[in-house]
């Protein structure tokens, strides 16, 4: 449970949170039209007569906006609904020229499921946590208004009016800020897992709606309802959503302590001065007046369709972290690090891959040692040397061949860095790094044991007092042999040759 | 269920539809009209038989993932979509200034 509270003049109040996430899915045209979904391009140019809702012109599925949501929603083990139906709900705005959107009220294509938001003791969640999610549906977006380009009009771009969305509900199961921003993070890890949207909230492919409520702590009871919620809209990026809810939640509080009541109304947030302020829209508003598309047949699929939606489903968040733990054998924290992002994880199974068949080695038996150079020797590497960093020499093939180095001992770990370096502002191959630049250490035992005979000599007295007991002494070998060696000993091979000598 | 002059007033509201008293009075009997004949369908015992989506037993078809396939249904014909605005300016439908 979440002991996150707001403190109040009446006591302690708790936070209940719901979010709807609208979700741009990865597709190449719209939802009902042929036009192009890509970002960016010039204004009304990708627009299409069924688009722009010219008269006569019937809207016709696209396919792959249909499989995404169900693959989306098999991702979040819901229910599939194999026979769903759109329907209109009707209202005027200058960004919505056919005066309706196109959505899913009745018969949404997907119903309940579920995600898991990890514990995250030191970031506010005690423990892990299942957050219900009650409905994906599908829907079109609508255009782009500009206000401040001319004196007295709005400007109307409708490159984006029919884009397909998903709009994501969840149920109000979340408690705290933390909660809801480590929600909004995992559904987007699963997203670009599944491939249905690209989760760019900067491009606004990804924005939530944000419902807030508080009341007094308690289980939920007929006596003990939920409080009367606000919703924020259009809010698009996990650290707004956080404040959102802190800042939401507060004025709640004040509201209801100093005598007032919570309205149920719809709220816009304004990131400069971190507040929501009320949409002051007309009490018409909301009469939405659905009803089933006329235009439209229900979308009804077929087993061959939802197996295919299935099988083409990849290892999914949850499940890959649990391999690299159980299977890999890595700890929780570099396991977290390495699945939150769908780059992240590809490039360290490439890497993965390479490097156990280079060294000849299981997978298990490398995977901390990748894990780490992927995490925090690789990343230290290329954020060292900044823009001379050439990320295209950054081959798993090259890291694989430094790894393999670093493995038979032939470079130390500081070697290793200085030769990745080389790499990547010049592409050249690492061996031959390693052996013209001297960025080997020497494990050849002739070489060092000459030394550490000479060092031995050189020290009688401290050899006594070392076999008299003074174990602490070794440490002073060990170094009088690395400075002898200018540091490119192998250490291991040196501490073995000493206390074959010594002991 | 009938409806009352208030009720249609508002349905115009909604609707965009300007219409003065008179209008809205003459049109509250002939909705009426058309909701009673509606609830005569009601009469009809119906449970158990499945909602009719079309006449024709058909399944909804579905468009390929395709951009620009077809010339009707595909973009980059900015000229006609703004052809009929009232007001277009660099490539934008301008429309009254909506703030809110």
């Amino acid at each position: 449970m979440s002991n996150y509270r707001i403190q109040g003049a009446t006591g302690e109040w708790e936070v209940v949170i719901g979010l709807e996430v609208h979700a741009q899915v990865s597709s190449k045209a719209k939802l009902f039209s042929g036009a192009n979904t890509e970002f960016g391009a010039e204004p009304n140019t990708q627009v299409s007569l069924v688009d722009a809702a010219m008269p006569g012109m019937l809207p016709v599925p696209n396919r792959e906006c249909i499989r995404q949501a169900v693959r989306t929603g098999m991702a979040i083990e819901a229910q599939i609904n194999a026979w769903s139906r759109f329907d209109r709900k009707n209202y005027f705005y200058a960004d919505l020229p056919q005066g309706y959107q196109i959505s899913q009220l009745y018969h949404p294509i997907v119903g309940e499921g579920q995600l898991l938001i990890e514990a995250d003791p030191k970031g506010g969640i005690p423990e892990d946590k299942i957050i219900g999610i009650e409905r994906i549906h599908v829907e079109q977006d609508a255009g782009k208004l500009m206000h401040d380009q001319h004196p007295t009009m709005s400007y109307v771009d409708l490159n984006r009016s029919g884009v397909a969305l998903m709009e994501i509900v969840s149920m109000a199961d979340m408690r705290s800020p933390a909660e809801a921003g480590a929600y909004v993070r995992k559904l987007r890890s699963i997203l670009r897992y599944v491939g249905s949207c690209d989760g760019n909230m900067e491009q606004g492919s990804m924005r939530a709606d944000v419902n807030v409520s508080v009341r007094k702590p308690g289980p939920i009871t007929e006596e003990h309802p939920l409080g009367t919620r606000t919703e924020t809209k259009n809010v698009n990026s996990v650290r707004f959503v956080m404040a959102v809810i802190e800042g939401e939640a507060r004025r709640q509080v004040d509201l209801i302590e100093d005598g007032g009541t919570v309205v149920q109304e719809t709220r816009l947030y304004d990131p400069d001065r971190n507040e929501t302020r009320s949409m002051r829209s007309k009490e018409d508003a909301h009469d939405y007046r659905y009803f089933p598309d006329p235009d439209l047949l229900p979308i009804e699929l077929d087993d061959a369709f939802l197996t295919e939606c299935r099988d083409s489903l990849p290892e999914l968040p949850d499940a890959k972290r649990a391999r690299y733990t159980q299977q890999l054998g890595m700890n929780d924290y570099n396991a977290a690090q390495l699945t939150a992002e769908v780059e992240t994880f590809a490039r360290f199974e490439t890497l993965l891959a390479e490097t156990s068949s280079a060294l000849g080695k299981s997978e298990s038996d490398v995977a901390t040692q990748v894990a780490n150079w992927t995490l925090s020797v690789a990343p230290g590497v290329i954020k060292s040397i900044g823009d001379e960093a050439n990320l295209e020499y950054a081959t798993s093939a090259a890291q694989a061949a430094i790894l393999k180095m670093v493995d038979a001992g032939e470079v130390s770990g500081g070697q290793s860095k200085e030769i990745y370096e080389i790499v990547l502002k010049t592409g050249r191959d690492p061996a031959e790094i390693a052996e013209t630049e001297g960025l080997k250490q020497q494990s050849d035992s002739g070489a060092i044991e000459a030394e550490i005979d000479t060092i031995l000599a050189a020290n009688q007295d401290k050899v006594e007092q070392y076999k008299g007991g003074k174990d602490k002494l070794f440490g002073f070998f060990v170094g009088q042999t690395m400075k002898a060696m200018e540091g490119k000993a192998n250490p291991q091979v040196v501490n073995e040759l000493l206390k074959a000598k010594l002991d | 269920m009938s409806v009352d002059k208030q009720t249609v007033t508002k349905i115009a509201s909604l609707a965009r539809i300007k219409m003065d008293d008179a209008e809205c009075e003459r049109m509250v009997p002939e909705l009426n009209n058309i909701l009673d004949w509606v609830d005569q369908l009601g009469e009809v015992d119906t449970s158990g038989v499945e909602p009719m989506t079309a006449v024709m037993p058909m399944a909804q078809r579905l468009r390929d993932d395709v951009v620009d396939a077809d010339p009707l249904t595909g973009g980059g014909v900015r000229d006609k979509v703004l052809a009929n605005a009232p007001a277009a300016e660099h490539g934008f439908f301008g429309v009254p200034k909506v703030i809110e």
